[in-house]
């Protein structure tokens, strides 16, 4: 099994146990190695993805648009322009003269026909090398229109994931800080970095209204440009998901002043002193909040504790898997996994760097591996390895999982549970259990195998 | 050209060409598909296939970055072959381009020769490389391609000649492969179908993670063809000239058929004939009972169709042969819609419906979800047939959705839909059939329990 792995990847696996903690990453996926990276533009549309009162034009052949067509489970308590997949869809005689026009006349057909309150132009990867200037068409229609149409430097080949989230910050900046903000209030804060997934970002706010703080914008998830316009006079960036929006949150700091903290809403832990961390910046302008958040805490333990405990009866001692995009997730969840008896066994990200890795390390048990940028094979190999019972990641990862007969949580960016909050943890405990306690595993090759040979086993 | 007034897309009817070359790919024993490109295009069509199939789909990707995008992505391009060597052991490799380097310049054939030459002391794999840019055609293009292209590249000898029959089906679901292997075997000669998803794409579960599926078409069969008695190539609007039965025709003097998909009496009716004319066998008698209990279906069901109006979009050989079968049962259909452009798709639809509807099917080329919805709103209609994406559509008009074809991403079992024969026609028949009574049940209050 040992040959799954290729020779250039080995330092990006890790034993824990095994020798001084050094774990390689943030390189160039390895060409024919079947990553499970996407490219700098999947960063920056999943980003901007769900800002749904914007036109999110792709700038390309069909392909990119079509990809991305309604894939994440981004929800909006109004409009829902988001959901439509709009494209240039680029043609042979557009590569050769080029494609400004196209893209004018296309931007011109969409704002006029859905009226949106801004418009984000993606360039996919042959944009830049047949030469369009997409921000002189940006400029050039922002001036007939009157909104904001802002260009997103996205051409899949210059960089991963990473980049494109820097793109979407970028483009998230040119809104910052060009709207009204007299409504803001000190006590308030921006969410970055939720995508509102099954309607997490709304679980979330409400925490934050039960505290007494405003929140000013949604950083992207259920997101709208006004607020983004505004969020610059919020008192507090709370971000999560690390890798997708602290770009942001630091221009943010420098320009505006806005300090940020960095917050997960995952797990019991994690969510609980998210919420005191932000009470406590804000203890001295509103000493009432603290107490009001401890509160909070309570109540939702109160009922969060006694519900789990009929879950972690059945998986304690069970083994889990975690791949996840970006490295910060999976600390909350091998936490979380803590709470259910279970212990997570192999952890990796696609874009983890070696801050997060580090990290994560401090809190992995002996023999688990961590990897960084894994493919299928490895996957696989270490899933048979360990033995795993669950596997927490993507729809890429799903078939993996299930034709080995390993049981599987979606946590990626299709998934309609929410996971968040005190709720979510209780919704990943009842995901988990479904998975691991179906009975349909003792069909499946690798139980039969153990069956046969715990059955031989007995009866020499 | 496009019959859209439009010039954004919104919601397209199409993918791009590179995930149907891919996914013919995987149709070929041994073979991984490899996409010359940047890492995200490999990723987004896994993602987008694996949703549809629920089985691993392993797509290399030379993974080209800033630097090879400005110096070229050869030195890429060879790396990746020798990894996926290495670490699949891949037999097949199936190269194909993507808009990024099509549009950098790329030489892959020159590439490949080079490729060859360096590497000429390794057991080296059999490389197809197929032009794919996404800019060009759509993921029809990219399958048709990939299937000419294993025709053409490895197809190098005349074999010896004996009873077998090349099959070319078109983008159908392994289930269909399945039944038209069956069909094959039932008329007693030896197979080629190229490619074959049956195995591939519809794995057991399994104790160990493949590398390489099991199934689809061996290299054996491949280079068989040249010997075979003749080529069967499904499919009105697959490219005449370029087309693998075409090549077979013309440089082995193989002879080529093409029928329609074959979906209903009529266009199933001249699958069989092409089958009987090359092996000089009639229609084996499981066959000719299918037909007559479908044509008793047809008889059995007619009133619950009459005049019932139906909008059928997609790819287009795949809508072709829904309007042939449509046409048969007494469903008017008001719309014919694909996303694809210049493949004599209205010259076809004519052709399907000339003897049988009083005028053909009003037709539109190069149209999106947006345009099918404007015209949808003007022509009540009963269903909608096709894949999933026409979903928000369908629903927004309070239509039901009869969902065949690729992709299906919001119900189960996909690859285990049939449509192609006499008895995959009746699978999506009874389908049918039941959508509307369902439909006539839910909406009255009686509760009828006949109908």
């Amino acid at each position: 099994m040992e040959q799954a792995i290729f020779e250039e990847r080995r330092d990006q696996i890790h034993r824990m146990g095994e020798g001084p903690f050094e774990l390689a990453c943030n390189r160039e996926s390895l060409a024919g190695a079947v990553s499970q990276r996407a490219c700098v533009f999947c960063g920056s549309r999943v980003v901007l993805y769900p800002i749904a009162d914007a036109l999110h034009l792709v700038h390309g052949p069909i392909g990119c648009a079509v990809y991305t067509w309604d894939i994440r489970g981004s929800l909006s308590s109004g409009p829902e322009l988001h959901r439509l997949s709009f494209s240039t869809d680029l043609k042979e005689r557009d590569v050769i003269f080029g494609g400004e026009k196209k893209l004018k006349a296309a931007l011109l057909e969409l704002i006029a026909r859905h009226k949106p309150k801004a418009a984000f132009v993606y360039a996919t990867c042959i944009v830049g090398i047949i030469g369009d200037d997409v921000g002189a068409v940006c400029r050039d229609v922002a001036e007939q229109t009157g909104i904001p149409v802002i260009p997103v430097q996205s051409e899949g080949f210059k960089g991963n994931k990473r980049e494109g989230y820097a793109a979407a910050c970028k483009a998230l900046f040119a809104l910052a800080g060009t709207g009204d903000a007299s409504s803001v209030k000190p006590i308030s804060v921006n969410i970055l970095g939720d995508f509102n997934l099954a309607g997490e970002i709304w679980i979330i706010r409400e925490y934050f209204e039960r505290m007494g703080i405003q929140v000013v914008a949604n950083l992207t998830g259920d997101g709208r440009v006004a607020d983004i316009q505004r969020c610059h006079a919020a008192g507090l960036n709370v971000v999560q998901c690390s890798g997708s929006t602290i770009e942001l949150a630091k221009m943010m700091q420098e320009r505006f002043g806005t300090p940020f903290l960095r917050v997960s809403y995952l797990g019991i832990e994690d969510m609980a002193d998210s919420l005191y961390a932000i009470a406590d910046h804000f203890k001295d302008q509103d000493p009432g909040i603290v107490a009001r958040t401890q509160q909070l805490v309570r109540e939702e333990l109160s009922k969060l504790i006694p519900a789990l405990a009929k879950y972690r009866k059945d998986l304690e001692g069970k083994k889990a898997a975690i791949y996840v995009g970006g490295a910060f997730k999976a600390f909350s969840l091998v936490k979380a996994f803590r709470h259910l008896g279970m212990k997570a066994v192999l952890v990796g990200s696609q874009t983890g760097t070696k801050e997060d890795y580090e990290e994560l390390a401090t809190i992995c048990d002996p023999g688990t591996v961590i990897i960084d940028d894994a493919n299928p094979l490895e996957l696989s190999k270490f899933v048979r390895e360990l033995d795993v019972d669950v596997f927490v990641g993507g729809i890429k990862e799903r078939p993996i999982a299930h034709k080995l007969g390993v049981g599987f949580c979606d946590h990626n960016h299709e998934r309609k549970e929410a996971l968040e909050g005190f709720i979510g943890m209780l919704n990943f405990a009842k995901e988990i259990h479904a998975s691991a306690t179906s009975p349909v595993w003792r069909f499946v090759p690798r139980r039969e195998a153990q069956a046969k040979a715990l059955a031989m086993g007995e009866s020499k | 050209m496009s019959d859209s007034p439009y010039t954004s897309t919104t919601n397209a009817c199409k993918l791009c060409s590179p995930l149907g070359a891919a996914l013919a790919f995987r149709g070929i024993e041994g073979a991984i598909p490899f996409l010359h490109g940047s890492q995200g295009c490999a990723t987004y069509m896994r993602r987008y296939l694996i949703s549809h199939f629920r089985e691993p789909m392993d797509i290399a990707s030379s993974a080209l970055g800033e630097k090879q995008a400005v110096f070229g992505g050869g030195p890429n391009l060879k790396k990746g072959i020798l990894n996926v060597m290495s670490k699949y052991g891949a037999t097949v490799v199936g190269v194909a381009t993507t808009c990024l380097t099509e549009t950098i310049g790329d030489d892959v054939p020159r590439l490949l020769s080079e490729f060859r030459k360096e590497f000429s002391d390794l057991p080296l794999p059999e490389i197809v490389a197929v032009s794919t840019p996404s800019y060009s055609g759509t993921h029809m293009e990219g399958w048709h391609a990939a299937v000419a292209g294993v025709a053409a590249q490895l197809v190098k000898e005349k074999a010896p000649a004996e009873r077998r029959v090349n099959l070319m089906p078109g983008f159908v679901s392994p289930a269909d492969v399945r039944h038209l292997k069956d069909i094959l075997a039932d008329y007693g000669v030896a197979g080629t179908i190229l490619p074959d998803i049956s195995d591939s794409m519809d794995r057991p579960a399994l104790l160990d993670y493949e590398k390489l599926p099991a199934g689809g078409t061996s290299l054996a069969d491949i280079r068989a063809m040249s010997g075979a008695l003749g080529s069967v190539e499904c499919g009105r609007t697959v490219p005449a000239s370029e087309s693998a039965g075409a090549n077979l025709e013309r440089r082995f003097g193989v002879p080529s058929r093409r029928v329609g998909l074959p979906i209903g009496i009529r266009e199933t009716d001249a699958f069989f004939a092409a089958l009987s004319e090359l092996t000089g066998q009639p229609t084996p008698q499981r066959y000719r009972d299918e037909r007559g209990r479908l044509v008793d279906a047809y008889v059995d069901a007619h009133k619950y169709l009459a005049g019932k109006r139906a909008i059928v979009y997609g790819e287009e050989d795949l809508v072709i042969g829904l309007v042939s079968f449509l046409a048969e049962i007494g469903v008017t259909p008001v719309l014919a819609a694909t996303g694809a452009v210049g493949k004599g798709f209205k010259e076809s639809l004519a052709a399907v419906t000339t003897d049988i509807l009083p005028e053909p099917p009003e037709a539109r080329e190069g149209v999106d979800f947006f345009d099918i919805a404007e015209q949808a709103a003007t022509l009540a209609p009963d269903i909608f047939i096709g894949h999933s994406k026409g979903y928000r559509t369908a629903k927004a008009l309070g239509v039901p959705l009869l969902r065949v074809g690729f992709p299906i991403h919001d119900r189960f079992g996909g690859p285990r839909i049939r449509h192609v024969g006499y008895a995959g026609t009746q699978e999506l028949f009874d389908r049918l059939v039941n959508l509307f009574l369902e439909r006539k049940q839910e909406d009255c209050a009686v509760g009828y329990g006949y109908l």
